[in-house]
């Protein structure tokens, strides 16, 4: 009972968070809202019982990418943004064309995988012995070893890459 | 599923027990930090109020609420109040995880409780769920999230002083949570659990004779970086230049007065206790000490919380001394200090510690 009140009241929050994201004119009450909708997806995951993804979400989507995107924009000091009159196309086919997107979406998944629509408060937590952690961790570092590390690479590469552009010297 | 009124009722009790011993102990914190850096620098500190000034702290509460409270003309006014919020409220809920002793009798409800306000616990019926706690990683994301508080607080308050310091914080606390994180890696790889009561537990006992089986002493280098680290996350000398008050007058809270500066205040001490609980728990064998014997009962049933206060007191000891001892950084130090030297250094000691442990087993 308790579980469902929270899992209704941090899925209503993230819904909120998202929505208002779209809505705010400051780029920066904008990023709060993202920040609202990582912790609270945090605490639904937590939910869940999947503990390990709750934290590691906070920590890495809340606490660290979060916090450049506010850093940036209070380094850029970007004002609110002009917003135009829209078009009234837009605002007519806009909303039922959104609610169709989302309505086949939903059925699709539904109905595509019969397991999705199972899942329970706490379906996560492991029946099988070892927590949460070590589950992920085999599965990192045993099963998907090469992937993982292929993909470590990847991002090496990458900040490799923003070193280089960043360090450019303009002649 | 009912909620047991029990839990319920200790939980509450709990939670104002630690909010009324923190917010006391960060009062008593300001007061042994002006009286030791008074002493360091040959002057008396506070004397006047109360037998050696103990009172200081009361006069200073009485003092900050009573300020007016002035909020800017220009401030982007909602984060400008919900800033100092924020850093104060994570700063508490960090503390929540935090086990300060082994469970405890409490005779007026007739059961057990775990000296510690909430474990991350599995839920009930599922097998292997009586403790599969992630306090650490708890600790991690709330503290990595308090960030905000500080960043928030210099960009709302639309002056250039306070935009230079909360960028100068948020920049510093990117860059050496990074460095924090990986020194408890050691620890956590020799302990292999994420549960500080756990990681604690494994800590009882000896090395060799007289010399306690604590982290602190294979993990040094560790024990080193997150000191340092430390030290920066919470803007504290020889790191306090987000605050350096001959640039900046006083960074990020130079536009807040009353009770809205008190309250960052407070969450950085909070954070410093939070800290020092983190390496006693880490590297210093949490509660566990040497039992002394014909103690009366109730003073041995709270053995391990005071040895666990004591430690900390040590922590926060130490962080008044470099305070009155250091000179502070220069800005491109402190970068070329935690991006070349501490973290190269921490990835090294995971690398060490990992093949020692893997060679163990």
């Amino acid at each position: 009972m308790l579980h469902e009140i929270l899992f209704l009241f941090f899925a209503a929050i993230c819904v909120g968070g998202a929505i208002n994201l779209v809505l705010q004119r400051h780029p920066i009450n904008s990023a709060l809202s993202l920040v609202v909708v990582m912790v609270s997806l945090a605490a639904l995951y937590l939910l869940l019982g999947a503990e390990f993804v709750g934290a590691v979400q906070v920590i890495v989507y809340a606490g660290a990418i979060m916090v450049l995107f506010v850093f940036v924009i209070m380094l850029l000091n970007a004002g609110a943004e002009e917003q135009s009159q829209g078009s009234r196309i837009a605002l007519l086919i806009g909303g039922p064309g959104v609610a169709l997107l989302a309505g086949a979406i939903m059925w699709l998944v539904t109905h595509s995988d019969k397991t999705i629509g199972n899942v329970v408060v706490g379906s996560m937590v492991s029946t099988t012995g070892g927590d949460n952690t070590h589950q992920v961790a085999r599965l990192l570092f045993k099963d998907f070893l090469l992937p993982f590390e292929v993909t470590s690479i990847l991002i090496l590469i990458a900040i490799m890459g923003a070193v280089v552009l960043a360090s450019r010297k303009e002649s | 599923m009912t909620i047991p009124t029990t839990y319920l009722i200790t939980a509450v009790v709990k939670i104002a027990l630690v909010v009324f011993l923190l917010m006391t102990g960060v009062a008593y914190t300001t007061w042994l930090e002006r009286k030791v850096i008074g002493r360091i620098q040959n002057r008396w500190g506070p004397t006047r109020v109360g037998p050696f000034g103990l009172l200081q702290p009361l006069a200073d509460g009485i003092k900050f609420i009573l300020k007016e409270d002035m909020i800017p003309d220009k401030v982007h006014r909602g984060l400008f109040i919900l800033a100092p919020v924020l850093a104060l409220v994570m700063s508490l809920i960090s503390i929540a995880v935090i086990p300060f002793g082994e469970g405890l009798h409490v005779p007026v409800a007739g059961t057990d409780t775990q000296l510690q306000i909430t474990g991350v616990n599995g839920f009930p019926g599922a097998p292997h769920s009586t403790d599969i706690n992630i306090g650490l990683l708890i600790i991690l994301g709330v503290t990595s999230i308090g960030v905000y508080g500080i960043a928030l607080a210099g960009w709302s308050s639309n002056s250039k002083y306070a935009l230079l310091g909360s960028l100068r914080a948020s920049a510093q606390m990117i860059s050496y949570e990074l460095a924090l994180g990986l020194s408890l890696v050691g620890v956590l790889l020799m302990a292999g659990t994420f549960s500080l009561r756990e990681i604690v537990n494994t800590q009882a006992g000896f090395w060799l004779p007289y010399v306690p089986h604590w982290y602190i002493f294979p993990q040094f280098i560790a024990f080193f970086i997150y000191l340092m680290a430390a030290y920066a996350e919470t803007n504290r000398i020889p790191f306090d230049l987000p605050e350096a008050e001959t640039e900046l007058v006083a960074g990020y809270h130079t536009e807040y007065s009353s009770m809205k500066f008190a309250m960052f205040f407070m969450a950085e001490y909070l954070n410093m206790i939070t800290v020092s609980c983190i390496a006693t728990l880490l590297f210093f064998g949490g509660w566990h000490g040497p039992q002394i014997p014909h103690l009366p009962q109730l003073l041995t049933d709270l053995l391990p919380v005071i040895w666990f206060s004591a430690k900390i007191f040590v922590f926060m000891f130490v962080y008044i001394w470099i305070r009155g001892t250091l000179p502070r950084f220069r800005y491109d130090q402190l970068m070329a200090f935690g991006w070349k030297f501490l973290l190269p250094l921490a990835i090294a000691n995971i690398i060490v510690t990992s093949f020692i442990v893997a060679w163990r087993a």
